[in-house]
């Protein structure tokens, strides 16, 4: 198994947003997670990067190794990858220059041959070509002033460049209009293999018709509370959460509703 | 009822006054010079010692505290000591930016031929030693040293008049330009006893004529030294200056600096600075308006760490109709570092139209740096358009955590955002040879280039 999660929580302060997360991911599968705003799933995708915020029990094994125990960097280099789902702009560093010194991190890492900037300008373009990116992008600092969809995309191009062997697409979807979505959904598809596998987390089924999952989770609560095959995706489409019978209220907002 | 408070002093060891540290700096009034510079010594002496140096209560002085200055018994740099014995034409060659430049070289404040390079300069351009200049008369110098003390005007600048003996002489007749920077390096060397130095410094831009001047300071370590220089800038009408100054004096050096412009119709002044040297630095501006439509930009930044304090105070006055100023200074703070701007500007009344915006933001890396930012406007005229804000703050740690889930080790992750922080200011050099000097300057103070993948100018 590529990433077996068990029993996992995280919190911020007193608040307890992961409340027992189980989850496995086999090698060359796709599984998407959808659930309400809050359930969740941007959490756990943050928590599986490294992001510090969070008091985290439980235990996550990625290759047979203890995620948890690892920083984002060792994470990245170790093949973990996290599309976010707000990309931070970071003014004064050209992009070029970042994604060379992460390409050439990674690589080092992992016991490979370092690009020189020729030999990455040539791979960087040709990554570029599969999310239809301007040179121009290049020359720019990272995400600053790009668009919604321009940022959505540099996170692909930045996937394609790096290679992981798992991917996490934190709500790529969102904010895109139908063509920049055919987009990222190409770059996507362009990097199945059968030794790599993806997480897609989305509030969308409409992105499911353009990358295919094996498995469909729906998460509540800070949990994963069903899961299913790709119809569950289409299930979920046509009755919305509640109509599904899910427990998909909180604890707080359940006795919220509880009350007159 | 009545108390009785004791003001006398507790300290050990009083700091010497005015008159004590002159003399021990061996004042020679009556040295060969012009009547009137000697007259001028003798007028900033008087005005020196009755004034006395700034304590903590005067304003511009707030942040600087001058004690372990004033403790040191410095010396003037004399002959049999060995001062300055120590500069080696390898040190200055580390310090030049573009070897084919004009170069004039000050060790502890007197010129060295032997380190200098003159070049052949277009016709009505003088690039000499100050020294040279008054020793044949110093014709029209005289308003330079003369100047009426005013309320911004403190012991060192006048302790400078008192003493100054050398520095670089610049001088550019109408319509005449220089565009490769002309590089002026300040070093300090004392080997035996702490010795202090003096440099005056004179950049005299005719109308619509263009000079670029860099001024470097470093010095040797081992000995303790201080540099108190007065670099005086004018703008005749329609003239246009670029100005830098890097101070990359030793740790255990004392550094302060006056660069005095007065800027005439429509002239334009840029100046920038990068503070990496000394112990306690104080590098103060003071820009004057007085033409018509002037424009200034003066930037600056300032990176102390360890126990350094690095003092930028900042003084713009807007005497003139329409004039533009804009000042960016930015610090990045490290260890126990300390870091100040005190920026202030003055829009008199009769400056109306007048455009005027001065930002600070500083960024602390450690829990112990400390930064004291203080923007200041004193508008006595409707009709400006004025800016002020400072901001100090940490790295984003958002931005730290997306560059290390791409694989970018956290030191180096830090290195390049610290760098991004100081870009905006490198990006505003103009010079191509001066902007790649400094660029590696900064990206060496900030490189923890273990590995190969410290911050180094971006793509």
């Amino acid at each position: 198994m590529m990433l077996k999660i068990e029993n996992l929580h995280a919190q911020i302060g007193d608040n307890e947003i992961l409340r027992g997360v189980n989850l496995e991911v086999a090698a060359g599968e796709v599984h998407a997670i959808m659930g309400p705003n809050g359930s969740g799933k941007s959490t756990l995708a943050n928590v599986l990067a490294g992001h510090e915020a969070y008091g985290i029990t439980g235990t996550v094994r990625f290759e047979d190794e203890d995620l948890l125990a690892l920083s984002p960097e060792d994470r990245a280099a170790a093949g973990l990858f996290l599309a976010f789902q707000h990309p931070v702009e970071i003014p004064g560093v050209g992009n070029l220059y970042f994604l060379r010194m992460a390409f050439n991190s990674v690589r080092r890492r992992r016991g490979l041959e370092e690009l020189d900037v020729m030999g990455f300008l040539a791979l960087a373009q040709e990554r570029m070509k599969l999310v239809e990116m301007d040179r121009s992008f290049m020359s720019r600092s990272v995400n600053e002033g790009f668009s919604g969809g321009e940022k959505k995309r540099n996170e692909i191009l930045q996937m394609t460049i790096l290679e992981p062997k798992l991917a996490i697409l934190d709500e790529t979807d969102s904010g895109l209009d139908i063509d920049a979505l055919r987009i990222v959904a190409g770059g996507v598809n362009a990097l199945r293999r059968p030794d790599r596998a993806m997480i897609v987390i989305t509030h969308h089924q409409r992105l499911l018709d353009y990358i295919v999952p094996d498995r469909v989770h729906v998460m509540a609560g800070g949990r994963i509370v069903r899961s299913g095959d790709k119809d569950l995706a289409l299930e979920l489409e046509e009755h919305g959460y509640a109509d599904l019978g899910l427990e998909v209220a909180s604890d707080r907002s359940a006795s919220v509703g509880a009350t007159p | 009822m009545t108390t009785v408070t004791s003001t006398a002093r507790t300290s050990a060891t009083a700091a010497p006054t005015v008159a004590e540290l002159l003399s021990r700096l061996g004042f020679r009034p009556s040295g060969p010079s012009p009547a009137w510079l000697t007259q001028a010594r003798h007028a900033s002496l008087g005005w020196a010692t009755a004034r006395g140096f700034p304590t903590l209560k005067d304003e511009d002085w707030k942040y600087t505290r001058l004690g372990p200055l004033l403790d040191v018994p410095f010396e003037r740099a004399g002959d049999g000591d060995g001062a300055g014995r120590r500069v080696s034409p390898a040190m200055i060659d580390a310090l030049t930016i573009d070897a084919a430049s004009t170069r004039l070289v000050f060790v502890n404040g007197l010129f060295a031929a032997e380190l200098s390079l003159l070049t052949d300069l277009p016709e009505g351009v003088t690039v000499t030693n100050l020294a040279s200049v008054l020793a044949e008369g110093g014709a029209g110098l005289e308003p330079f040293f003369s100047r009426p003390f005013g309320e911004y005007d403190h012991a060192f600048t006048a302790i400078n008049t008192v003493l100054a003996e050398d520095g670089a002489f610049i001088q550019v007749a109408a319509d005449a330009l220089i565009t490769a920077p002309i590089e002026l390096v300040f070093l300090s060397d004392a080997h035996g006893p702490p010795v202090m130095a003096n440099p005056r410094s004179l950049i005299l831009a005719g109308p619509r004529s263009r000079v670029a001047v860099v001024e470097t300071y470093a010095g040797t370590s081992g000995g303790v030294t201080c540099t108190n220089a007065v670099t005086q800038v004018v703008l005749d009408e329609g003239a246009r200056v670029e100005h830098y100054k890097i101070q990359d004096e030793p740790d255990a050096a004392f550094h302060l600096a006056l660069l005095d412009v007065r800027q005439g119709p429509g002239s334009r002044f840029s100046s920038g600075s990068v503070a990496l040297g000394s112990k306690i630095a104080r590098n103060e501006v003071r820009v004057r308006l007085e033409g018509e439509g002037a424009e200034a930009g003066i930037d600056g930044l300032y990176l102390p760490r360890g126990d350094q304090h690095h003092d930028n105070p900042i003084l713009i006055e807007h005497a003139a109709p329409r004039c533009t100023s804009r000042q960016l200074y930015k610090g990045i703070v490290d260890e126990r570092g300390h870091g100040v701007f005190n920026g202030r500007i003055i829009v008199w009344p009769d400056a109306p139209g007048t455009d005027a915006s001065q930002t600070n933001k500083n960024l602390l890396l450690s829990d112990h740096a400390e930064v004291d930012t203080r923007p200041r406007l004193e508008i006595l005229t409707d009709d400006v358009k004025c800016a002020h804000g400072a901001a100090v703050g940490a790295l984003d740690e958002e931005a730290l955590f997306y560059l290390r889930s791409r694989g970018v080790p956290y030191e180096a992750a830090r290195a390049l955002l610290t760098y991004a922080f100081a870009r905006e200011l490198l990006d505003l050099i103009e010079s191509e040879s001066l902007r790649t000097h400094v660029e590696t300057l900064v990206a060496g103070r900030l490189s923890t280039d273990s590995d190969g993948t410290g911050a180094h100018s971006g793509d």
